[in-house]
């Protein structure tokens, strides 16, 4: 231990007696790692930005669907058994803690009809006011979104997005004025901002949101067919079935109709009223996967599943935005990472120059202190001591330094920034590293220097 | 056994393909508390004899018995540790450290050592030798505000500071004037009498040579004759 002061001694003389060269040295660590901090603090913030982007395009949504139903072999495909309940909702909302946000989704194929102009939107969706939450749809062009009090009310209200705007009402504000869907008169109450196509090209403008209870008790209005218009109920084909009228007898079925063994085999469960699919946010997309966790354990439960039954539902998570996202972040964080390696390395060099030659000028120094007793561990230790205080002395300038720049660029620029306190520590623990690795062959030189031809050095 | 012993050493320098002999078998004893004069022309040889009796370098062949113990076969880091404990070095061109006072200079050597001293230990140490070398005054001077006769004091002291057995001086006399010589080479016979050091000198100078008890001749790598010359000191 005082062996250790005293070689920390030493090297703080020789430093201070050639200040301006131990400045200019370890400028090349100090901008290094000023370069490091500030490049991680902005391409965090980066990395918020873009997270925060990505989210708005639903990295961190979660759909639940109704499970399938399989008649005679035949599966029907997803939404075709009737299980969700606005309830499952409520209690998702209640019980998991990684979703923030749930909203159920009724849909429904309806012409929207304005004077004498009519459109069949790509979606009429009936949901609660959570739905904008989700998202990141909160803001409107004109008027309000609907509230809660109209989801119990099952007033007769709706937003529009832009396209019905342009199709049915022509590029006049709709506020205000009465639409008809499926022959239910709604008022227009806001005007959704544009918001594009998604991923899969489909038009995200061409939509009616209105109250769920609304949709599902006046426009769709039937429990059973559970306003999933692809599946086809048999009442309806009943109706249509012409060969009823030339064979009254006949008891004819276009379609199959399960027998009650099979009817028994797939339980239809029966608990009304359901809803089409739940749509769910977590807080980030790296919640994402303890939310999936948590809506599975809780409707399990909720449905009275026993531990072999399979899951009457399904929960799909964007993967594939999840998936652009991390690999976007991965790459900065790469890229990154390169840019620092290359200028602490440039650093490490200039270290190592300067500590060349210093040890060629200290020649007669170092054999003066071997002729006295040094060891040539001494010599090692003491040279190497002076390139790690170099080092540490540069990094800590550099971190000062770095936090300053990230600071005026958060500032001036506007933006975003964020601490890292990893990138600090790191940037510490790169230069001590550096100032070993970049130091220990001019300590080594110097450790293996001959004492008599040291001392004959002119 | 005598306090320093050299059987048969022989030291040749490789330079590429060529062999080079400087020492070509000396054999000689040194006793305890002996002063001893090496002297030779420039290139006999007596500086690489004095560099392997200061353990800085080791010979190619032959035994070297320092008390009591053989050490020419000793590693680089033994050798070290062994001058900072018994050896002394005086060198022609002072070899202070510039950047460092005169007190410094002097403390230099027991950074190295292992005895676990106090810092005030070390500094009382050297106080009292920068007192015996008559420098009292200079503490906190830089070499560059000494002048040559105080820069060898200050060198003799830095060699003192860890109460070594044995002194090797090389040429301490060079670089100075003939009245700072004698002062010297008085500290060195009385450093020789009141504290029993033994000390080697090399020198090329017959006249300083005349102040240690005993002359070592050097030719050629081998050793001319042991004559002893009567010392100015003692005469009446």
């Amino acid at each position: 231990m005082r062996m250790f002061s005293r070689t920390l001694k030493m090297a703080f003389h020789a430093l201070r007696n050639n200040v301006m060269r131990a400045a200019l040295t370890t400028l090349g660590i100090v901008i290094g790692v000023a370069a490091v901090i500030t490049m991680v603090e902005i391409g965090n913030g980066a990395k918020v930005a873009i997270q925060r982007t990505m989210v708005s395009m639903g990295a961190n949504t979660l759909v639940i669907l109704p499970g399938a139903i399989t008649t005679a072999g035949v599966n029907n495909g997803a939404g075709t058994m009737m299980t969700l309940t606005p309830q499952d909702k409520d209690a998702i909302l209640k019980e998991c803690s990684s979703v923030i946000w749930a909203a159920p989704i009724v849909r429904a194929r309806a012409q929207v009809v304005y004077g004498n102009r009519n459109w069949v939107p790509t979606y009429v969706y009936g949901t609660t006011p959570q739905f904008l939450d989700i998202r990141d749809w909160t803001e409107m062009t004109e008027g309000e979104a609907f509230t809660e009090h109209e989801v119990l009310n099952s007033s007769k209200v709706c937003l529009v997005g832009q396209t019905i705007v342009r199709e049915v009402f022509a590029g006049q504000s709709p506020i205000g004025k009465h639409v008809r869907i499926r022959n239910v008169d709604f008022k227009v109450i806001g005007v959704l901002s544009k918001k594009g196509a998604n991923l899969m090209g489909m038009d995200q403008d061409d939509i009616v949101l209105a109250p769920w209870t609304t949709v599902k008790y006046r426009v769709v209005a039937s429990a059973l067919s559970g306003g999933n218009q692809s599946s086809t109920s048999n009442a309806s084909t009943s109706e249509v079935n012409t060969l009823n009228m030339i064979y009254p007898e006949l008891q004819q079925n276009l379609y199959y109709v399960p027998t009650a063994t099979e009817l028994t085999d797939t339980t239809q469960q029966m608990r009304f009223p359901n809803v089409d699919q739940i749509l769910t946010a977590a807080p980030s997309a790296d919640q994402v996967a303890p939310a999936i966790q948590q809506i599975s354990s809780l409707l399990r439960q909720r449905h009275r599943l026993r531990n072999t039954d399979p899951d009457d539902f399904s929960v799909r998570d964007m993967t594939e935005i999840t998936k652009t996202m991390s690999s976007t972040a991965e790459m900065m964080t790469k890229l990154l990472l390169c840019v620092a390696m290359i200028s602490l390395v440039v650093g490490g060099i200039g270290i190592m120059n300067i500590m060349l030659v210093s040890v060629t000028e200290r020649t007669r120094e170092i054999g003066l202190r071997m002729a006295v007793g040094a060891e040539p561990g001494d010599i090692l230790r003491h040279f190497l001591t002076e390139a790690v205080i170099l080092c540490l002395l540069g990094g800590t300038m550099g971190i000062i330094i770095g936090r300053g720049s990230s600071f005026v660029v958060s500032m001036v620029l506007r933006w975003p920034t964020a601490v890292s306190v990893g990138a600090i520590l790191s940037a510490v623990f790169v230069s001590a590293s550096v100032g070993i690795a970049f130091g220990f062959y001019p300590a080594y030189k110097a450790s293996r220097l001959d004492p008599i031809e040291a001392l004959r050095y002119e | 056994m005598e306090f320093i012993e050299l059987h048969d050493i022989c030291k040749t320098y490789h330079l590429g393909e060529l062999d080079l002999p400087v020492l070509r078998g000396v054999s000689q004893q040194v006793a305890q508390s002996e002063f001893v004069a090496l002297m030779g022309v420039s290139g006999s040889g007596k500086s690489t004899l004095m560099n392997i009796m200061g353990c800085l370098d080791h010979p190619t062949s032959g035994e070297y018995w320092l008390d009591g113990r053989e050490i020419s076969r000793l590693t680089a880091k033994e050798r070290a540790r062994l001058r900072n404990r018994m050896i002394g070095f005086v060198f022609q061109s002072f070899n202070l450290l510039p950047r460092m006072t005169a007190f410094e200079n002097v403390v230099m050597p027991l950074m190295y050592s292992r005895d676990n001293l106090t810092e005030r230990d070390m500094e009382q140490r050297a106080a009292e030798l920068i007192e015996k070398v008559g420098l009292s005054g200079r503490l906190h001077h830089r070499p560059s505000q000494l002048s040559g006769g105080e820069q060898q004091r200050v060198a003799i002291a830095r060699s003192l500071i860890g109460r070594p057995q044995v002194l090797f001086a090389d040429e301490p006399t060079g670089n100075l004037d003939s009245r700072t010589s004698e002062e010297i080479l008085d500290l060195f016979q009385q450093l020789n009498h009141t504290d029993r050091i033994t000390l080697i000198m090399v020198t090329h100078d017959p006249g300083v040579a005349q102040y240690a008890q005993r002359i070592i001749r050097i030719r050629d790598g081998l050793i001319d004759s042991g004559a002893t010359p009567s010392r100015p000191g003692d005469a009446p």
